[in-house]
């Protein structure tokens, strides 16, 4: 179905859009005859750019109502490129007709304003406008606006692309990959097997979209609400991709489409809920509207779920493992010392997050695990990946469980603004992920990991979603111990391409934080990497058993986890050392890539035995050793805390069934 | 000859707007947007933008009578009609809306926009005798 309704929006983009991504259908004519769609209520300025954009030769038209370029969008799905919109009008604001165009359509969207303060052009950022123009416009800005728009699906397309590939390339490795890891014979063959399974399930939809230009999923009225009943029909904690694919039952709709959109959604559920950063709404916000469970894990699901640039993750796991405050409950470690993005949201974020989560609220995802992760660790993952940018983390919603750590990651993954949202969701995510770890360094390392990772994310795409559950497992850390995720060990998809970073990766904490949950770290993070490098604080990210069971839940997991997503890392190994969150790293990267590439980093972290996803696949010495023993803690079965996280995150019902379902997100439409 | 005669007169009166400070690079901006397909486009535009500014005033005048005065709504006229008189490259109008804003933030709108007003009047004014002049050159051809 994909090849099939690949193809007609295929056909329907190469129509409308005289360009593709490779440059070679009517390349010569764009950008001209770039559909434009410019917003303003003021008469005067829109006859202006009217015919600035003319003599650019666009397609234009113009609006001078929001009401009436949103129904003209919704009518014609397809019918426009762009959208150039005015901030300041009468009968909407413009960011919030910003958010609904991220929503709906995933159209590049422009702003402009007379007002060119601070504060209104971070506002543009944070809710995903591509550019932001300051009025008087000239035509010299409004020639290079089509940057945007090749932007954008060249980030779709790749995302795409690479999920895809990272899964072929995954493959391989992995096999021999496999023997090298000793210590877990069974997970090498989870993996495996389970790498299998995604590569074929990720083929058929890769397939169809690999050779075409990936088909702009259009989110009409009709199969927006499909989809919110759907949601609704799941419940906004269990609505996976999968699911919610399932109940759609709309012919050529991937899951990845549903992931990116699902992102989208709870961001923009977050948003009208009045999350507004501040800390008693941190859980809130993170976690879905309804979802307050998601805890640290979430943030790594989120993160898994690609759309977490890999910088939040690593900002996020940064900032959770930094701080490692012993605390009960799950301590979210501030964002502050993530805010390597410095997004306000994200950094409210995380306080909340902090404050909520806490005190033996340990993730759900652990029954009786004590995961003493630092809310503030996670909000500060929150933040981080919040900040991150948009990136489409697909909204862990999962129930919320007393974790407030879990509402760091739901929240992130809830789609941000389309636009640059990256910022928020992702960056929260990031964190998030990080938090659990309880290694502040995470932040730091994180944030430089994540730049250098740019390309990664892409590759990870993996079905976005499951990072959700994963990260639910992820989360479980006892943060308190101090152990410092290396801030290297997630490699954070950077570019958008994150968001599809499946959080399979669980994070083992070590036992120093009696992190008892093991998180699920996305694959594509390479922040572990990144982690591990940095001096290992003890992350202690407990063996939770859980996630990485590998050996015992290895076949469960492999079986089902999405390449990308199951990459649970296992963080700390026992004894807080300072198990460099190398671990998790290498857990979590499914992605091809990232599976060499955490290999490299995380040397000492043998998260063979963590990953989940087989793709990816963590080595760290730390694991090695640790492994067998350190991840499943004897006083946590595995099982449990499998359970444990999975039931956190309804995206992956890992728990429930021992079949990981990761729905890889792919971040397809992170917002550039 | 007539024609020469008015064209010259065209291009004093032009430079003599931007050398005075009425108008700014934007004003160019519109002119080269105009072309074949739209031989009349600038003096459409100003046309539109003192249409529609009039209104504008009104309502900011209104919200200075009433009382108290709404500065928030005031600040929304303010910020469209800087938005608008800018984009017509109105440079002078432009500065006044300015520092207008500023002493409504300050709330304090005693008096000043009257000069906004007389700024625009008084470009409205110039713009019209430029246009018009225009016009008869480009016709006497």
């Amino acid at each position: 179905m994909n090849s099939s309704s690949g193809k007609s929006y295929m056909s329907t983009a190469s129509s409308s859009v005289l360009w593709k991504a490779g440059g070679d259908v009517v390349a010569d004519q764009f950008p001209a005859g770039l559909r434009v769609l410019v917003v303003d209520d003021d008469p005067t300025c829109l006859m202006i750019l009217e015919k600035m954009l003319k003599s650019c030769q666009y397609n234009v038209t113009k609006c001078n109502r929001a009401e009436t370029a949103l129904s003209m969008l919704r009518e014609n799905r397809n019918g426009f490129d762009i959208v150039i919109s005015d901030v300041h009008m009468p009968d909407m604001d413009g960011f919030k007709l910003l958010e609904h165009i991220g929503l709906e359509m995933d159209l590049p969207v422009i702003m402009m304003s007379a007002d060119d303060g601070k504060n209104v052009v971070m506002k543009g950022v944070t809710h995903g406008a591509c550019d932001y123009l300051i009025k008087p416009v000239r035509i010299e800005a409004l020639k290079n606006i089509w940057q945007h728009v090749v932007r954008k699906r060249k980030n779709e397309w790749k995302d795409f692309e690479q999920s895809g590939s990272v899964e072929e390339g995954d493959r391989q490795p992995k096999q021999s990959e496999d023997a090298d890891y000793s210590s877990s014979a069974n997970e090498g063959n989870w993996k495996s097997s389970k790498r299998r399974k995604d590569d074929e399930d990720e083929n058929d939809e890769r397939d169809d979209t690999s050779t075409l230009k990936k088909p702009r999923v259009v989110w009409s009225v009709e199969l927006h609400q499909q989809f919110v009943a759907a949601v609704n029909q799941l419940g906004i904690e269990k609505a996976v991709p999968k699911k919610i694919l399932e109940l759609m039952n709309v012919p050529g709709l991937t899951r990845e489409n549903v992931a990116s959109h699902l992102q989208k959604y709870r961001l923009y559920l977050r948003r009208l809920s009045g999350v507004s950063q501040h800390p008693s709404n941190l859980n809130n916000s993170f976690m879905n509207p309804q979802d307050a469970t998601f805890g640290p894990l979430d943030l790594q699901a989120l993160a898994a779920t690609g759309q977490l640039p890999a910088q939040s993750l690593a900002t996020l796991q940064a900032a959770g493992l930094g701080r490692s405050t012993a605390k009960s409950g799950i301590p979210m470690p501030l964002v502050d010392q993530r805010n390597i993005f410095s997004f306000e949201n994200p950094k409210l974020r995380f306080g909340e997050a902090q404050q909520h989560v806490n005190n033996n609220k340990q993730m759900n995802l652990l029954h009786g695990i004590p995961t003493t992760m630092e809310p503030k660790q996670l909000a500060g993952l929150h933040h981080t990946a919040q900040s991150m940018g948009n990136m489409n983390m697909p909204v862990l919603s999962h129930g919320s469980q007393s974790s407030q750590n879990n509402p760091l990651l739901m929240q992130m993954a809830q789609p941000q603004a389309r636009g640059q949202m990256l910022n928020d969701s992702t960056v929260g995510l990031a964190p998030r992920l990080l938090s659990p770890m309880g290694q502040p360094m995470l932040s730091n390392g994180m944030a430089t990991n994540v730049s250098t990772r740019n390309g990664v994310p892409e590759n990870i795409r993996a079905p976005s979603y499951n990072p959700v559950s994963q990260t639910s497992s992820m989360l479980n850390f006892p943060m308190n111990h101090t152990s410092e995720l290396p801030g290297n060990s997630f490699p954070l998809v950077s570019t958008p391409g994150i968001s599809s970073l499946a959080p399979k990766v669980a994070f083992r904490e070590d036992v120093n934080s009696e992190i008892k949950g093991s998180v699920g770290f996305m694959p594509s993070y390479d922040i572990f990497n990144d982690l591990n490098q940095h001096k290992p604080q003890n992350w202690e990210l407990q063996n939770v058993g859980m996630m990485f069971n590998t050996s015992q839940h290895s076949n469960s997991l492999q079986g089902n986890l999405d390449h990308t997503q199951s990459v649970l890392v296992q963080q700390g190994f026992a004894s807080g050392q300072n198990r460099n969150s190398t671990v998790i790293s290498k857990a979590m990267f499914s992605a091809g890539d990232s599976t060499g590439h955490m290999n490299a980093q995380n040397g000492n972290q043998h998260l063979n035995s963590l990953l989940v996803d087989n793709t990816v696949r963590v080595k760290s010495e730390r694991v090695a050793d640790a492994a067998p023993a350190n991840l499943y803690p004897d006083h946590f079965g595995q099982e449990d805390l499998m359970s444990a996280l999975l039931k956190q995150q309804d995206v992956i019902a890992l728990a429930e069934n021992n079949d990981f379902d990761f729905d890889g997100y792919s971040i397809d439409n992170i917002p550039v | 000859m007539d024609r020469n005669r008015l064209r010259n007169q065209v291009a004093s009166m032009r430079r003599s707007l931007f050398d005075q400070g009425y108008l700014d690079d934007q004003f160019i901006q519109l002119e080269e947007l105009q072309d074949d397909t739209n031989p009349n486009f600038v003096e459409e535009i100003v046309t539109l933008f003192y249409n529609d500014s009039a209104r504008l005033i009104q309502n900011i005048e209104q919200a200075l009578n009433s009382s108290p005065i709404d500065f928030c709504k005031l600040d929304d006229y303010m910020h469209q009609f800087k938005g608008s008189s800018s984009s017509i490259g109105a440079k002078k109008v432009t500065n006044e809306c300015t520092a207008f804003r500023e002493y409504c933030n300050a709330e304090n709108a005693e008096g000043s926009f009257q000069q906004v007003k007389q700024e625009y009047a008084i470009l409205k004014r110039k713009l019209e005798v430029y246009l018009q002049t225009v016009r008869q050159a480009s016709q006497t051809a």
